[in-house]
């Protein structure tokens, strides 16, 4: 068995390959590096100057091994802006991010999963459709029209919370907690929409299964039928589809943090874009990519403790 | 195993909650058509939706329009009106008028990312499920793409080429193109099995030829449901990335533009945002709508297990 997750774990080595070569291409593939660094106004001198100071004038698998060589030691390289470590502006602004991401998380399985096996358990009747309704709604509506949506009814209408902002949870939990609530639930409804309508199916299909029936025949309480028996056996598709979209979640960060106005690597991406801070771009590209599959890595070998039948 | 719950759960995110890409779906039976849209009312009125947005995209200028970059800071955030049907935004502009030349944007962008991404995911995807020695370099590939995020990816390459109506389209292509991939190669995978492809091969029938006469068919019915997704998801990229700042060019009217221009006075003209952001998610509503009807009438997997019920 730790053979196989070794196996796993190597498997995962040319994915991040791929994004490593991806994300050092970017820059390549759009014409001269150095004068994109260098920026619109700069001289042919200073692009000339960038370009020994990045080392653009070597061979590009050299540099490709250099670049991947830092990386590999922790280093993505500096702000092309402040000079900052580009690893020491993610550790700044992780704080919110990660919170934002979390109580996300928490509370789209804490709706989605009842409301999809609610769907699947009264199948054909209006709950059903109701939620399946909410479900396509959900996978249409922007994340910020949603954000503003839920920022004019209750922020400016009604003014129940605040419009804007973040407060650090160790700082001041009762401000943290009002003003995560609105950017919880806009970034949520797609995580909802996703994980509700996989409960449905996956449920839907466990509850035409035999034991289903010789659960209900021997008097078992419904509803243990229904998480007990029906949800656990479901289980395995519904975890693969939280780590999946978690590749959603990332995108939906970016949105809701420019619109609640979150200091979080998303603002952080959005800020380096309008300033062509090529290094924070590539570093935090790497980075999201690395949590995506670092997080699928481990919700994968976690199947073994979902379903004693899959076996590593 | 996990290959196994991966490749559904990955469908499953590609497709919403459809079970199993249709592997080798005939084609259904056609039926009527008044039929199909008594079977499927709401995905009626969702091409009905997109029919009027289409048709008044194409003919924008006689939709009680007027120049759209026109500005008036005179007449600056006004009300609706006879003159100005939904008001004018913060430079003075005719709202409705950005509006419906707005649904320009995002129908090009919408029909030309689609057509694209399937275009040049079913050619490797039918290629990798074909050349055993191509499948798993190029898989490896598909998945390292896969593991960015998409829109991250596509604001990268909008930052670094510039910003205009191609390289925007181009960058969501990009991230697209490996769930076609995917789905195409599940397909291929699949099909390469069945006996009349064996046949085929036996007699000697070369590659392409075998592609296109006996592969791609079987790849038509899950690429039409995916086109619709895949269009659904670049409109709402596309808005994304202007709302960013990473889009179209601020000059070009469209609705990820006018939300962004509308967030500035956002407390002010709340509905210089909500329209846009509205228009743009009734759109991309009915083309889900339409791609859910779709996937029920393609796919006949389905439409049994649903039918027992």
């Amino acid at each position: 068995m730790p053979l196989l997750v070794l196996q796993r774990l190597v498997s995962t080595i040319p994915v991040l390959l791929v994004v490593a070569v991806v994300v050092f291409l970017m820059l390549r593939v759009s014409g001269d590096p150095a004068a994109i660094i260098a920026g619109d106004t700069a001289t042919s001198a200073q692009i000339e100057a960038v370009r020994q100071a990045f080392g653009f004038d070597r061979p590009i698998w050299e540099q490709f091994l250099a670049w991947i060589g830092q990386v590999l030691q922790g280093d993505l390289g500096e702000s092309l802006f402040t000079g900052l470590p580009v690893t020491t502006l993610i550790a700044q602004r992780i704080e919110p991010t990660l919170m934002l991401a979390l109580t996300t998380i928490v509370f789209s399985v804490l709706v989605a999963v009842p409301l999809g096996v609610l769907a699947a358990w009264r199948s054909g009747t209006w709950i059903d459709r109701a939620v399946m309704v909410f479900a396509v709604l959900g996978f249409s509506v922007p994340v910020f029209v949603l954000g503003y949506g839920f920022m004019y009814v209750f922020s400016i209408e009604l003014r129940l919370l605040p419009v804007q902002g973040y407060t650090s949870p160790f700082e001041d939990f009762g401000a943290f907690a009002q003003g995560i609530i609105l950017p919880t639930l806009t970034l949520s409804c797609i995580y909802v929409a996703l994980i509700a309508r996989i409960t449905r199916a996956s449920v839907l299909e466990t509850l035409n299964e035999d034991y289903i029936r010789t659960a209900r025949a021997k008097g078992q309480v419904e509803r243990t039928v229904l998480f007990r028996h029906a949800l656990r056996n479901a289980a395995v598709p519904i975890v693969t589809v939280i780590g999946l979209g978690v590749a959603l979640l990332i995108g939906g960060v970016v949105v809701t943090e420019s619109v609640f106005n979150i200091p979080g690597l998303g603002r952080l991406v959005v800020d380096a874009i309008t300033r062509r801070d090529y290094p924070i771009i590539q570093g935090l590209i790497l980075f999201f990519a690395l949590i995506y599959v670092v997080l699928n890595l481990m919700i994968d070998l976690a199947y073994t403790m979902l379903d004693p039948r899959i076996r590593y | 195993m996990t290959a196994i719950v991966e490749k559904r759960a990955e469908t499953a995110v590609a497709r919403g909650d459809a079970p199993e890409p249709a592997p080798a779906a005939p084609a259904a039976p056609p039926a009527g058509f008044a039929g199909t849209l008594k079977r499927y009312p709401l995905a009626a009125i969702a091409a009905l939706v997109l029919a009027i947005i289409g048709l008044s995209a194409i003919f924008a200028p006689l939709v009680g329009t007027t120049d759209p970059t026109a500005l008036n800071p005179a007449a600056r955030l006004q009300g609706a009106s006879a003159a100005h049907w939904l008001g004018t935004d913060h430079l003075g502009r005719d709202v409705w008028s950005r509006l419906v030349y707005g649904a320009r944007v995002s129908v090009v962008v919408g029909l030309a990312v689609a057509a694209l991404a399937v275009v040049v995911g079913l050619v490797i995807g039918l290629f990798t499920g074909f050349i055993r020695w191509l499948d798993p370099i190029v898989m490896r590939v598909m998945d390292g793409l896969m593991a960015i995020p998409g829109i991250l990816l596509a604001i990268a390459l909008v930052s670094v080429s510039g910003a205009s109506l191609v390289t925007v389209i181009a960058a969501i292509v990009v991230p697209e193109v490996p769930r076609v991939v995917r789905l195409v190669r599940s397909v291929v995978l699949s099909v390469r099995e069945e006996p009349y492809v064996e046949a085929a091969v036996s007699v000697g029938t070369p590659l392409p030829k075998l592609l296109w006469r006996h592969v791609l068919p079987n790849c038509v019915p899950p690429l039409i449901v995916q086109a619709t997704y895949v269009a659904a998801s670049a409109m709402l990229t596309e808005a994304i990335l202007s709302f960013l700042g990473a889009g179209t060019p601020p000059i070009v009217p469209s609705w990820g533009n006018m939300v962004a221009e509308g967030r500035l006075l956002f407390q002010i003209a709340p509905m210089n945002l909500l329209y846009p952001g509205i228009a743009l998610a009734i759109t991309i509503l009915a083309v889900n709508i339409l791609g859910d009807a779709l996937r029920d009438r393609l796919d006949p997997k389905l439409a049994k297990r649903v039918g027992q019920r």
